[in-house]
């Protein structure tokens, strides 16, 4: 029988901050650019210049550890890790190795057999490389150093995870976590999160660790399931064969499908890490600590659980809602305003996501402002629009945070609430409908909808239904 | 006009304030002095005649305006190669800085273009101020100007030789391991290294981080408490840099030693100490004694293991600050080389010199993989256990006294065949680097030959003013005046 | 004690170091590096137990800088110095095959 084999996984994430400018100088981190025009003496390595730190990386840093229930290292330091590259302009990269700033975490994910927790081995604070464009024709490659020294924090996992679904999962989680707290968008395809795997494969029901590599260059989380898919297969492949898994950097190439190995005489991975002496040590205070906790945004799950008992929505709208920042925070605000959060919850669960599908949008990128979601709201409820009017101009204010009110107004969408014109149009539809009154009259109820939809149309929208309703009922009766 | 040349910079800038001199006649006076010596003492890599005339027409109008009213104001000075300053050329006395124009200027040299004074150039310097004789710059050796059969000294040899030849009225160095202190001492000026944190680094193309200080170099011990009051601030660009709260040095320029407990150890003046230094430093102590204080010998431990600690510390530091230069972004990039690698190997390899290939790599070696424990961090106990000697040591004492080197200036080419002799000649001055403490080296005296000898003097953290006093109240004691090389400068021709 | 430096040990330096030293210079570079940590080795006369590794002699902590953008473009600056500059880029070898 064929052996059964067993998918080891670890995760060393990277991921770049929020931050406006760089970790150690006063460069914008404003992705795009011309190439070269973020940058300064200290991000490109000039001699003499000297790193200073940006506190509000420290703040971010702190924030995700806390978030993934990390140990703070209330002393932590800089260290310098060498090595030659073109795109790390001074041939070392401020990191931490001896002193990283959080250590000893965990986050939760869910798998098709319950809650999981994945390990956090540590969490460090480092500065980022810049870019090398290659040119095709004539053999050399472009440096450009605008995103030397934006900051990053990479997350190290323990080796907890078993599949690519849990890799994902984990992802995900940490996405969640991240954009919750302000301190990343976390996109996968520009390159703000980032995510190296390291992957060895052991025989089902042994304790012991097999040789690993480590994938890098996996920029979608669909070339992270086939990486992982296909170095699994690739090593499992060796041990049968009888064959070593030689522990190495591979680099994923999506196009082909395939791994290579990264390595060279040259790449001695040797990197000779010390104190980074232009720095000094931070220390991080209990105080510190408790003021960063005490402004820690509620996260997803708190969220999801609130929303549910705070504004008596059902566990899957809180589930959708919550799943993205940007819109939870729509929601609240939009609910605060208008003080109808199932309302709010409804036009988000329903229109919201319509439009969303039909424009290819993701929550993380909704435009329009709480403000005028409360404002449509309002005006359906106070009778100033109708339903149909409403969905309407809730396009607008999807695509363009149109101002519902200003909206309405210069398009005339205004339901009208003079009784004298609805009166006239009412008994000119009376008149001219003589068989569905008699039918009303002879009993069928039925026969209301179709003088309603006659009024409605007749009105060109502009008509409140409940209105018209109670008139063509009196007008029935009286006549 | 030679006579402007004798002055000190204090000197001459009341001459300029009082409009006696102008800051034109004391740049002419300072040129041609160069065209003279400069053959000779090879002080300056760059000497920038256009520029400095430029700035003293500039200087001279904001002197006569008023905005300039401190004693540099109008006075030449001389900076060393490795402090950039935009615009112009910075070497670090290598090969591989050719051509290297910063587009930034170092904070301490700012402070002194703020205070008025005319950069004149940029002075010569053991490639990366790597070594003790300033004869490892890619831009020829630099010679003693009382001497030019021997060295001036190094690392900072360039400025120490442009403020005895003359060449400029003082100068700004740099001091990793003595940098200041010894080329002081070998060419008869005053130098001091101030505390760590003290001047900002920034801008100074660093050797090792957390040893290198930027400090004064000056004809008397006016000058430089001037220079450093001058240079030494809290800058925010720097994030070792310390907010001192005072910087007003030279209001501890008093003469009074009065109960000033001076200590010196004893393996400062055992063996390895040439005897004529031995005695010229022993009688400057006694005329700190003879003017009231209590100087007594005692043993400072750790003294010889200073040198090993320091070698790999430094070495460490360097082999990491030195791997920007890659022929990339700056400077040399070898011609014929195929792939990136072979690129990075040619430029290096070409670019850099004997003595710096060596500490690159002994500091590779130390740092990597499976030695960093053993090597690198052991140095670092050992650094603190040498801090820990001197808190000892300034519990008794205010001031410690000994030599700046155990020797005078050896001559031209006696040394650099072996690093470790070479290395030695660093003891009194290392260890006050790895304990990030002040001192100064003062002229006291010339042996046999003529050439100069220097007193050192070490202060605990932050009490330049204690070394400035007792280094003060030594020369009003002995009117001692700056004396200037013989005529000819010395009998190297 | 005295310490031998092999000819696998001063490649593996030079390919740290970036440097490429001649025949010559390589069995230099052996004798001055075996002496050197010959020298480096009395610190093992030293009992450093327990003494915690010093970086930086006094503590200063917490230097930092408010995230606030102070520098404009750079570009000029930046490639002023590039040995091999092409366009806006600084040119090197080709890094990737």
């Amino acid at each position: 029988m064929a052996k059964q084999y067993e998918t080891v996984i670890g995760l060393e994430v990277h991921i770049e901050l929020a931050t406006k400018t760089k970790i150690f100088c006063g460069c914008s981190t404003e992705f795009g650019g011309a190439p070269n025009t973020h940058t300064c003496p200290v991000c490109t390595g000039m001699p003499g210049s000297l790193p200073v730190l940006n506190r509000q990386v420290v703040e971010y840093a702190l924030a995700i550890g806390l978030a993934t229930n990390c140990k703070i290292t209330q002393v932590c330091k800089f260290d310098r890790k060498n090595y030659f590259y073109p795109d790390n302009p001074q041939n070392y990269q401020i990191s931490q190795l001896y002193l990283p700033i959080a250590r000893d975490g965990f986050v939760e994910i869910d798998t098709p057999s319950g809650k999981k927790k994945i390990r956090i081995h540590e969490m460090h604070m480092e500065e980022d490389a810049g870019k090398l464009v290659h040119d095709e024709w004539d053999d050399t490659s472009l440096v450009d150093y605008n995103r030397s020294g934006v900051p990053l924090v990479e997350i190290v996992s323990e080796p907890d995870m078993r599949s690519a679904d849990e890799v994902i999962a984990y992802l995900e989680k940490l996405r969640m976590i991240v954009q919750y707290l302000g301190a990343s968008d976390c996109k996968l395809q520009e390159g703000s999160m980032r995510a190296d795997v390291n992957l060895s494969v052991r025989e089902a029901g042994t304790d012991s660790l097999g040789t690993r590599t480590e994938m890098k260059n996996l920029n979608s989380f669909k070339a992270i399931t086939h990486a992982i898919e296909g170095e699994r297969a690739r090593q499992i492949e060796l041990l049968e064969a009888g064959k070593d898994v030689v522990q190495e950097t591979r680099r994923w190439d999506d196009n082909k499908e395939h791994s290579y190995a990264m390595r060279s005489k040259e790449d001695a991975q040797d990197y000779r890490y010390f104190p980074e002496p232009d720095l000094v040590p931070i220390v991080i205070s209990d105080e510190w600590i408790a003021q960063v906790k005490a402004r820690q945004p509620e996260l997803r799950t708190e969220k999801l659980e609130r929303y549910k008992k705070e504004f008596d929505i059902p566990q899957y709208d809180a589930e959708i809602i919550t799943e993205s920042k940007r819109m939870a925070d729509i929601f609240e605000a939009a609910a605060a305003i208008c003080k109808k959060p199932k309302k709010v919850s409804n036009w988000l669960m329903v229109e919201t996501m319509r439009l969303m599908k039909e424009y290819g949008t993701e929550a993380d990128r909704l435009s329009f402002s709480p403000e005028n979601l409360a404002k449509l709201i309002d005006l359906v409820d106070d009778g100033s629009i109708s339903g149909s009017v409403a969905k309407k101009v809730f396009e607008q204010v999807f695509l363009h945070d149109a101002d519902p009110e200003k909206y309405v107004e210069e398009h005339g969408l205004k339901v009208e609430n003079d009784e004298a014109a609805l009166e006239e149009t009412v008994r000119k539809v009376l008149s001219d409908n003589p068989k569905a009154v008699e039918d009303y009259r002879g009993g069928k109820e039925k026969a209301l909808g179709a003088l309603m939809g006659q009024t409605m149309r007749a009105m060109k929208g502009k008509a409140n239904p409940a209105t018209v309703n109670r008139m063509l009922r009196e007008l029935l009766k009286s006549e | 006009m030679s006579d402007i040349l004798k002055y000190t910079a204090a000197e001459l800038g009341k001459k300029i304030r009082e409009r006696k001199v102008s800051v034109k006649e004391a740049v002419d006076a300072v040129m041609e002095r160069i065209r003279t010596v400069e053959p000779k003492i090879n002080s300056y890599v760059t000497v920038d005649e256009d520029g400095a005339y430029a700035q003293a027409e500039e200087i001279q109008k904001k002197i006569d305006t008023g905005e300039f009213t401190g004693p540099l104001a109008g006075v030449p000075v001389a900076v060393k190669d490795n402090l950039c300053i935009r615009g112009g050329l910075t070497t670090c006395g290598s090969k591989i800085l050719s051509g290297f124009k910063p587009t930034y200027t170092a904070e301490a040299v700012c402070k002194i273009q703020k205070a008025g004074a005319v950069i004149i150039g940029k002075t010569n310097m053991d490639e990366f101020a790597m070594g003790s004789t300033t004869e490892t710059s890619f831009y020829g050796p630099t010679k003693n100007p009382h001497n030019t059969e021997h060295v001036p000294g190094g690392s900072s040899g360039g400025s120490c030789a442009a403020v005895a030849a003359q060449e400029c009225y003082c100068a700004l160095g740099s001091d990793t391991g003595g940098s200041i202190r010894q080329p002081s001492s070998f060419c008869g000026v005053v130098g001091m290294k101030p505390t760590y944190g003290t001047v900002s680094r920034y801008g100074l193309v660093a050797y090792g981080s957390s040893l290198d200080q930027i400090g004064p170099i000056a004809k008397d011990v006016t000058d430089c408490a001037a220079i450093l009051e001058t240079i030494a601030s809290h800058d925010p660009k720097d994030s070792t840099s310390v907010d001192r709260g005072s910087y007003s040095f030279t209001e501890a320029l008093r003469d009074d030693v009065k109960g000033l407990k001076i200590g010196i150890p004893r393996d400062y003046i055992g063996d390895g100490l040439d005897e004529e230094v031995r005695r010229a430093v022993m009688q400057a102590a006694r005329v700190l004694e003879e003017r009231g204080a209590e100087v007594e010998t005692f043993d400072l431990g750790l003294v010889k293991y200073a040198i090993p600690a320091y070698y790999t510390i430094a070495s460490a530091e360097a082999s990491s600050n030195l791997e920007r230069f890659d022929g990339v972004k700056y400077g040399y990039r070898a011609d014929g080389y195929d792939g990136l690698h072979n690129m990075y190997k040619k430029t290096r390899s070409e670019g850099f010199g004997e003595e710096v290939k060596r500490r690159i790599m002994l500091g590779s070696f130390v740092l990597s993989s499976g030695y960093y424990d053993a090597y690198y961090l052991k140095a670092l106990r050992t650094k603190a256990l040498i801090k820990q000697e001197f808190d000892r040591a300034f519990q008794k004492y205010d001031v410690i006294l000994g030599p700046a080197a155990p020797t005078t200036a050896p001559r031209l080419g006696s040394s650099l065949s072996d690093p470790i002799k070479m290395y030695l000649g660093d003891i009194y001055t290392i260890s006050v680097n790895l304990a990030g403490l002040p001192g100064i080296s003062v002229p006291v005296g010339r042996d046999g030959k003529g050439l100069p000898v220097g007193m050192q003097l070490i202060g605990n953290v932050f009490q330049e003013e204690t070394l400035l006093r007792a280094a003060y109240t030594y020369e009003c004691a002995t009117g001692k005046q700056y004396e200037a090389p013989a005529a000819g400068l010395g009998k190297g021709e | 004690m005295a310490n031998k430096i092999s000819d696998e040990t001063i490649e593996y330096v030079g390919i740290l170091a970036k440097l490429e030293l001649s025949e010559e210079e390589k069995e230099a570079a052996k004798e001055d590096m075996e002496k050197m940590l010959d020298y480096i080795d009395t610190l093992n006369e030293l009992d450093t137990a327990g003494i915690e590794p010093m970086s930086h002699v006094f503590p200063v902590n917490n230097v930092f800088r408010e995230d606030v953008v102070t520098n404009g473009d750079g570009k000029e600056e930046t490639l002023a110095n590039a040995p091999l500059r092409k366009e806006d880029s600084f040119e090197v070898p080709r890094t990737i095959g």
